[in-house]
C-alpha cells in the first residue's frame, strides 16, 4: 500500500523517503474512531458548564462562551451529593479490601495446601462464576430483609464482598508461583500465615492490582444492587442518587451533566492511575467481576 | 502439589511419632480451613444459599410477606400466558443476536487498529477502553440527551444533513428505534472491554506466520482472512460466550435509556424479573423467570462449547 518517493538525499541517512498511505489511513481512521468513543464524553463536560436552555443550542458549541462554574457548586447543595459520594467511598473501600483479604486468604489454601473436600470446595466456586446474580437476586433481598440489612450499606458490601470471581483470579495467579518458594519457607519453620503474607502477597501484586481495579470500578458503578436495595436518601450511593437527581430536576441539564462528570472522576483516577495492570489483567483472564 | 504432612520420620518411638503425625494433621487440616472460611461462609451464605433458594421459589407462590404456599407447576404454566414475559423472551434474544457480532466485530476492528505501530498507541487504547468504566448512569444520560428525539443533537445533524422532519428517528421514543438505540449505546460502551482482549490475542499470533505470508505475496486481506482470524478461533469463541452471557443480562441500559417501553418493545427478562419482583411481589413467579434465564444462559454456553470443538475437530 506504499508508494515510493523521491530518494531522499543521502546527507539524511535515509535511503528512501516513503509517504506511507496505510498509515496514514491508519491514523485518520484511529483519530475518527477515538473522536467516536469521546464525543459523547467532551459533549457531558461542555454541557455541564451551561445553563439549561443552551445545552441543545445547535450548533454545538463545545467549548461554552461563559462557562458556567456554578454549576458544579450548586449540585452540591442541590442534591446531598457529599453524602452519597462519602456513601459511596465507603461502600467501595470497605468491598475492596474485604474482597482482596478473604479471597487471597482462601485462594491461598486452594492453591498451595492439601485438604479433603479441596476440589469439591473449589468447584462451587467454578460452578457460580457463569450463574447470573439476577437469578438468585431476589431470594437474596428477601433472606437480607430477613436479616434487617435493607437500606443499609452492610447488605452490599455482603453481596460484592465475597465473590467466586476474586477466589479464581487470585488461585490462577497462586498456582503460578512455584511450590519450591513455599516448601523452602516451611522447612525455615515459616507458619503458612508467614508465608502467605510474607511470600504470597508480595509476589502477588500484578494479581491484586487487578482485583482491586475490577472491584472498585464494579462496585462504584453498581446500580441494580444498590436500586433493590437502596430506597432511603441518607444511604443512596452515587449513582442511584443521580437518578433520584435526574428524576427531581428533569430540565435542569446543566446541573445533571455537573453530576454525571463528578461521578466519573473517581473511577478515572483509579483507572488511570491503574490502567496497565488493569489491561494486563484483563489479558491474563480475561474474566469480569 | 506439595504434600506437607509426609515429612520422613526419624528415630522416634513410632507411637509418638503416629500422635504427632496425627496432631499435625488436624492441624494442617484448620490451618487450610481457616484460611477459606472467611470467603466461604460469606460465598455460602450470601451466594450458595441464595441459588439453592431461587430454584425451590420458582414453584412457591410468595408475595414476600404471608406464607409461602407450594405451587407447583403453576408459575412455569404461567410464563406461556404472560405476554409480557413472552415479549422480554424475545427482545432478550434479539438484543442479544445483535449486540454480540455488532461488538465482536467492532472490537476486533479496534484492536487490529490499535495493534500498529502507531503515535500514542497506549493512549488511544485507553481511550476506546474508558467507556467500559465509566459509569452507566452517566452516559446513559448523555446518550438520553445526545438522541433526544426532538432537540438532541444527533437528530440536528440528521436534519441538516438533509433528513425530512418527518422521517427523523424517534430513537428511545421510537417503537421501531428504541432496540436499535440499547443496541447502539451497548456496543458502544462494551466494545473497548472486548477489544483488550482481542489485544492479548493478537500478540499470541507468531509473527513468522506473518512474514511467510508476506514472502508468497498474500495481500492483507488474505493475512486476515487466512492467519488473523484462525489463529483468534479460541479468543473469539471466549469473547462470545462472555458477550453472550452479558447480553443475556442486560438490566442497567434499558432501565436508564428506555425503560422497557415504548410498549414492551424493550422489555427484557431482567427487567422482567425486577418487575415481577420488586413491583408486583410475585416473588415466586419472578423466580420462574430468572430460572429461564438460567436455562437460556447455559444451554447457549453448552452449544457454543459444542460448535468450537466441532470446528476444532474439523480443522485437525
Amino acid at each position: 500500500m506504499s508508494i515510493d518517493a523521491m530518494p531522499a538525499p543521502a546527507a539524511l541517512k535515509r535511503p528512501r523517503r516513503r509517504v506511507n498511505w496505510g498509515l496514514i489511513t491508519t491514523y485518520v481512521i484511529v483519530i475518527l474512531v477515538t473522536l467516536t468513543m469521546l464525543a459523547p464524553f467532551i459533549w457531558m463536560i461542555s454541557a455541564s458548564l451551561k445553563l439549561d436552555r443552551d445545552v441543545f443550542a445547535f450548533p454545538i458549541q463545545w467549548i461554552p462562551e461563559n462557562p458556567r462554574w456554578e454549576n458544579f457548586v450548586e449540585i452540591w447543595t442541590k442534591i446531598p451529593l457529599g453524602l452519597f459520594v462519602m456513601n459511596t467511598f465507603q461502600l467501595t473501600i470497605i468491598v475492596t479490601i474485604l474482597q482482596l483479604l478473604t479471597s487471597s486468604f482462601a485462594a491461598y489454601a486452594f492453591a498451595k495446601l492439601r485438604f479433603p473436600y479441596r476440589n469439591a470446595l473449589f468447584l462451587a466456586y467454578i460452578a457460580t462464576i457463569a450463574m447470573p446474580w439476577q437469578v438468585y437476586m431476589v431470594p437474596q433481598f428477601v433472606m437480607m430483609r430477613g436479616f434487617g440489612l435493607t437500606n443499609t450499606l452492610t447488605a452490599l458490601v455482603c453481596l460484592q464482598a465475597f465473590t467466586a470471581f476474586g477466589v479464581f483470579l487470585m488461585r490462577q495467579f497462586y498456582m503460578s508461583i512455584p511450590d519450591e518458594l513455599c516448601e523452602a519457607a516451611r522447612i525455615d519453620g515459616m507458619s503458612e500465615y508467614g508465608i502467605w503474607w510474607r511470600i504470597m502477597l508480595p509476589l502477588s501484586m500484578p494479581a491484586i492490582s487487578t482485583l482491586t481495579i475490577f472491584t472498585f470500578v464494579t462496585t462504584w458503578n453498581d446500580f441494580l444492587g444498590p436500586l433493590i436495595y437502596l430506597t432511603k436518601t441518607e444511604v443512596k450511593t452515587i449513582q442511584i442518587g443521580i437518578r433520584m437527581f435526574i428524576s427531581q430536576y428533569t430540565q435542569e441539564y446543566g446541573l445533571i451533566m455537573a453530576a454525571s462528570v463528578v461521578s466519573l472522576i473517581p473511577v478515572l483516577i483509579v483507572f488511570l492511575a491503574l490502567q496497565r495492570f488493569f489491561v494486563e489483567g484483563i489479558a491474563s483472564t480475561g474474566l469480569k467481576g | 502439589m506439595t504434600e506437607t504432612t509426609t515429612q520422613p520420620a526419624t528415630a522416634q518411638p513410632p507411637t509418638r511419632v503416629a500422635v504427632s503425625r496425627r496432631w499435625r494433621k488436624i492441624g494442617n487440616l484448620l490451618t487450610a480451613y481457616s484460611f477459606i472460611a472467611p470467603n466461604f461462609i460469606g460465598f455460602a451464605v450470601f451466594t450458595l444459599g441464595p441459588i439453592v433458594f431461587a430454584f425451590l421459589l420458582a414453584f412457591m407462590h410468595w408475595d414476600g410477606n404471608n406464607p409461602i404456599e407450594w405451587a407447583g407447576l403453576d408459575n412455569f404454566f404461567k410464563l406461556f400466558r404472560d405476554r409480557v414475559f413472552i415479549a422480554s423472551f424475545w427482545n432478550t434474544i434479539i438484543y442479544t443476536g445483535a449486540t454480540v457480532p455488532l461488538t465482536l466485530v467492532c472490537a476486533l476492528g479496534l484492536a487490529i487498529l490499535l495493534n500498529q505501530q502507531i503515535f500514542a498507541r497506549n493512549f488511544f487504547r485507553t481511550i476506546a477502553f474508558f467507556p467500559y468504566v465509566a459509569s452507566l448512569i452517566a452516559v446513559a444520560v448523555v446518550w438520553n440527551m445526545l438522541f433526544h428525539p426532538e432537540f438532541g443533537p444527533v437528530n440536528m445533524v440528521l436534519y441538516t444533513l438533509g433528513v425530512d422532519p418527518k422521517d427523523l428517528p424517534r430513537w428511545a421514543a421510537g417503537k421501531d428505534w428504541a432496540m436499535i438505540t440499547v443496541i447502539m449505546f451497548s456496543v458502544w460502551k462494551n466494545m473497548g472491554y472486548f477489544m483488550v482482549i482481542y489485544l492479548a490475542g493478537l500478540q499470541g499470533i507468531s509473527a513468522e506466520l506473518y512474514e511467510a505470508a508476506d514472502i508468497d505475496g498474500a495481500t492483507a486481506w488474505q493475512k486476515f482472512w487466512r492467519i488473523t482470524l484462525p489463529q483468534l478461533g479460541p479468543t473469539t469463541f471466549f469473547v462470545s460466550v462472555m458477550l453472550t452471557i452479558t447480553s443475556f443480562k442486560v438490566f442497567d441500559q434499558v432501565f436508564m435509556i428506555t425503560q422497557g417501553g415504548p410498549g414492551t418493545s424493550t422489555m427484557v427478562l431482567v427487567y422482567h424479573i425486577y418487575n415481577e419482583a420488586f413491583v408486583s411481589w410475585d416473588l415466586g413467579y419472578s423466580s420462574m423467570v430468572a430460572l429461564v434465564l438460567f436455562f437460556l444462559v447455559l444451554g447457549i454456553t453448552l452449544i457454543q462449547f459444542r460448535l468450537t470443538r466441532e470446528n476444532e475437530e474439523n480443522l485437525a
